[in-house]
């Protein structure tokens, strides 16, 4: 466990991918093979349940140690991690144990079918025999929720440079059916339980931000203009019946869309598509925060189908019936994507093609993407009829052109420390406007901020709190921030009546006194949009 | 009788006519130790330990009147019989002790109950009243021994040396960056920035013998740096000095490092827990030792750990206080000596 705790504290200190790769891969180099299985488990999701409530954990941490439970609880909401919390309260070991880390998982598992005394005794040996950060991790196992600060990428990449095999197909492994007790490291990794053939992506083809005059790109019919999307960009991989879903960061994702899956299936043909996958519901499309709310989860409620159904709108083909399209113009890509939809019908709210915008003057291009907003897209695609498939980013070829965020001048009614990193300080804030009779809340925002200013308002929010106890502070009205969002809608479910898009702090208006921030009038004004979300 | 009071400037001595780490302009102000919002500028005459005398001269200018006081002298002022009494937590650091009709009261400044290599070890005071700080008032702080902390250090050097990278830290100028020295001492070079040069310039002419370092300048030769050690404020940060130090590792030393996400927060390499202040055992140990009726809580955790010393049966009481953070003492060590 050594070995495993010292590799999570590398992974988590640096932010340099680098340093993270390298430990990675010292780890894979150094480590016990069943070890090593259990590392790539706990990253792909693949970890037993959680065999001990933290109820549980909480209480005999106070036992042990003695302390009040509002101290205790004071403690949690200053770390923001109730494993971190356990181990930095508990008192030091007297002496320390070393047991490899497939042990701990073995007998982790075991645990679960013990009766509550035998848990407790189980758990406690440990934590008397464990240093501050090895008892963090071995709470964060005992937790089930354990996340290591690192990307599938980035461990499927220390593989590769370990092992010289594809990345894509090691994802593809890591990620396939497997079975910790029945598979050896190597075969894992050799992807002796896949068929790599049926499940390779291409690289994604990318686009720079528009820097030039529409009229500098040429004449309007050499253009192919469609919305820009704001979920997440895919490729739809469908060879000989087998299904496989990658996302731009080059993860599989297949499992969290599985209505995708089942009209992907009902297509003749085998193929690659690319394309944006959205919350769609009622045919409109939903804010990135719904689709959130669909990803990374182990399950699927009926209810979050319900609520937040998946949809795809496609961009591209880049590969029908094994030949592959790249070197193709957008045309011909386009003219092939358009029959391969009419053939399947597959023209369905939540999965179709993506629209090509009809125009005839540049000049009209500017009202068009300002209107995007009120189908929460964010901006316009440019992309040349002419230009192949391109590997990575190049000039020239395809633009994006975004809509301009609205902004607005607001006071900061709460704080909230920031959970995990940056625990220490308040990251989290929320803002008011002004109505007749006083403020309302109008956004929640935790990112745009430098470190110095964080730091600046974490020591004027400890002065200036209402609450001493506690991990929310109710501060005076006194620091103005200008926000910026991307779209503002009527809302029923907001105290305020509006909800914001995407709001982040723009920045500290220092020179700006309370009594000038906006109205909840003016944030109305500028509603466009007549729908309700 | 009621001798103490706390008033906006500071923490007021009603028959001794004279504040305690003042925070505002007075006319005689005790200080516990010299680092920037303990000391600060305008008072017209200074009492401190000899240790902090050219601390103070350094930072507040050399024309401020000032007077010091060594351990085991008495000062009276006003029929107050003044004492100091060594609080841990950097050179120069005292607990100031008030006599007067029979009656004691310790107010302890800054303080660090673990001895260290450089500075006089803490020496708890029976008195009736108690006034402490709880910057690290929570339970989930607890240090490590100097010399565990220092095996760390020098695993992390060692470590980077073999890897062909420069160490570098990150720590407040007073105090922090002198801990440092002492704890990298012996293992190779150790280079620091001006600020914290000057500091061991005005900490030396007090006869204090600091371990060797040498001065980094803004044109340094990468050849002598690379491989070395170097202690930077933290002020420097990201700063075009750090990005010049070729395959530089940063560290910062400071007790919030005892957290993951603080760790994390700054975006360097390591982050060590050594703090120049008392972890929850030290502020309990240290309160329990003085057998005061009465604790007042300055700043930090004050709220929660003058509720729990009431929880078991120490009388306390919460004040606030303008004392900040550390991070404000050396920003404004930092406008002092932007030389390079
Ligand atoms: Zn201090
Ligand atoms: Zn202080």
């Amino acid at each position: 466990m050594k070995q495993f705790s010292q590799l999570i504290n590398s992974l988590e200190i640096t932010n340099k991918t680098n340093a993270k790769l390298d430990a990675l891969v010292n780890f894979f180099e150094t480590a016990l093979d069943k070890d090593k299985l259990w590392l790539i488990a706990l990253f792909t999701g693949k970890r037993p349940k959680r065999p001990v409530k933290t109820s549980l954990l909480k209480q005999w941490c106070i036992e042990e140690t003695g302390l009040p439970e509002w101290l205790f609880l004071e403690s949690y909401s200053t770390v923001g991690d109730l494993g971190e919390t356990l181990s930095l309260l508990l008192p030091e070991p007297s002496n320390t144990i070393d047991k490899p880390l497939h042990i701990y998982m073995d007998e982790l598992k075991q645990l679960s079918t013990k009766s509550d005394d035998e848990k407790k005794a189980y758990v406690l040996n440990a934590w008397r025999h464990l240093d501050t950060q090895q008892r963090f991790i071995f709470n964060k196992l005992i937790g089930g929720s354990f996340r290591i600060g690192v990307s599938k990428k980035t461990l499927v990449n220390a593989l590769s440079k370990l092992t010289n095999i594809d990345a894509n197909q090691l994802m593809h492994s890591i990620i396939g059916q497997w079975d910790i007790n029945s598979i050896s490291f190597e075969d894992l990794i050799n992807g002796s339980h896949i068929n790599y053939d049926n499940s390779k992506p291409y690289p994604f083809c990318l686009a720079y931000s528009l820097e030039k005059n529409l009229d500098e790109l040429g004449s309007v019919s050499d253009w192919q203009v469609e919305y820009k999307w704001d979920g997440i960009r895919g490729q739809i991989v469908k060879r000989n019946n087998e299904i496989y879903i990658w996302s731009r960061g080059e993860e599989l994702v297949t499992k969290q869309f599985p209505e995708l899956v089942e009209i992907v299936s009902t297509i003749k043909e085998d193929f690659v598509l690319d394309g944006e996958i959205l919350a769609v519901k009622d045919q409109s499309v939903l804010l990135f925060n719904d689709l959130q709310k669909r990803l990374n989860r182990k399950t699927i409620s009926k209810k979050l189908l319900q609520d937040v159904p998946i949809g795809f709108f496609a961009y591209d083909i880049l590969e029908i019936n094994d030949e592959d399209l790249r070197a193709k113009s957008l045309q011909f890509r386009r003219n092939t994507l358009e029959q391969l939809f009419s053939d399947n019908q597959l023209s369905k709210p939540n999965f179709k093609l993506s629209e090509v915008i009809q125009f005839n003057k540049w000049e009209e291009l500017d009202a068009i993407r300002n209107e995007a907003r009120l189908h929460n897209s964010e901006g316009l695609m440019l992309k040349q009829k002419q230009s192949e498939y391109h590997v990575g980013r190049k000039k020239g070829d395809w633009w994006k052109w975004k809509v301009e965020p609205l902004t607005i001048d607001a006071v900061m009614i709460y704080a909230q420390k920031g959970s995990g990193r940056r625990s220490s300080k308040y990251t989290d804030y929320t803002f008011a406007v002004k109505t007749e009779d006083g403020l309302v809340t109008v956004a929640k925002a935790y990112s745009g901020l430098t470190n110095d200013e964080i730091t600046e308002i974490s020591r004027w929010v400890n002065k200036n709190a209402i609450e001493k106890f506690g991990p929310v502070r109710t501060v005076k009205p006194e620091l103005v921030f200008e926000i910026a969002f991307e779209g503002i809608a009527f809302s029923k479910r907001h105290k305020s009546g509006v909800a914001l898009r995407f709001p982040r702090i723009k920045r500290w208006r220092k020179d700006k006194p309370v009594s000038e921030i906006d109205t909840i009038e003016t944030v109305k004004q500028l509603i466009t949009n007549p729908l309700d979300v | 009788m009621k001798f103490i009071k706390f008033t906006k400037k500071g923490i007021y001595c009603i028959p001794g006519k004279f504040y305690l780490d003042p925070w505002y302009p007075v006319d005689y102000a005790i200080i516990s130790h010299g680092h920037a919002d303990h000391s600060r500028w305008g008072n017209k005459h200074y009492l401190c330990h000899q240790n902090s005398k050219n601390i103070l001269l350094h930072r507040l200018g050399k024309d401020i009147s000032i007077e010091t006081l060594n351990f085991n002298q008495i000062k009276t002022v006003n029929g107050v019989k003044v004492s100091f009494f060594p609080a841990g937590h950097i050179i120069g650091s005292v607990q100031i002790k008030l006599e007067y009709k029979g009656k004691v009261v310790v107010f302890s400044g800054d303080y660090k109950t673990n001895p260290d290599f450089i500075t006089t070890p803490f020496e708890p005071v029976k008195c009736h009243e108690f006034i402490t700080e709880s910057t690290f008032g929570l339970p989930i702080y607890s240090w490590k021994t100097e010399a565990e902390l220092q095996s760390q250090l020098q695993q992390w050097i060692v470590n980077n040396q073999k890897q062909n990278k420069t160490s570098v830290f990150f720590g407040y100028s007073l105090g922090k960056a002198q801990r440092i020295m002492s704890l990298v001492d012996g293992i190779d070079e150790v280079y620091v920035h001006s600020a914290i040069n000057n500091l061991n310039q005005a900490i030396s002419k007090s006869g204090i013998v600091l371990p060797k370092s040498k001065l980094i300048t803004s044109d340094f030769n990468k050849k002598d740096i690379h491989n070395k050690i170097v202690i930077l404020p933290p002020a420097l940060l990201g700063s075009k000095l750090l990005k010049k130090i070729p395959n530089a590792a940063t560290a910062i030393c400071s007790g919030w490092m005892q957290i993951r996400g603080n760790r994390r927060w700054k975006g360097v390499d390591a982050g060590f827990a050594v703090s120049d202040h008392a972890d929850w055992n030290g502020l309990l140990s240290a309160v329990k030792a003085t057998e005061a009726e009465k604790v007042y809580v300055t700043h930090g955790s004050q709220a929660v750990f003058s509720k729990y010393l009431n929880e078991i049966g120490i009388e306390s009481q919460e004040v606030v206080t303008e004392y900040g953070t550390e991070d404000n003492e050396d920003a404004k060590d930092q406008q002092l000596t932007t030389t390079s």
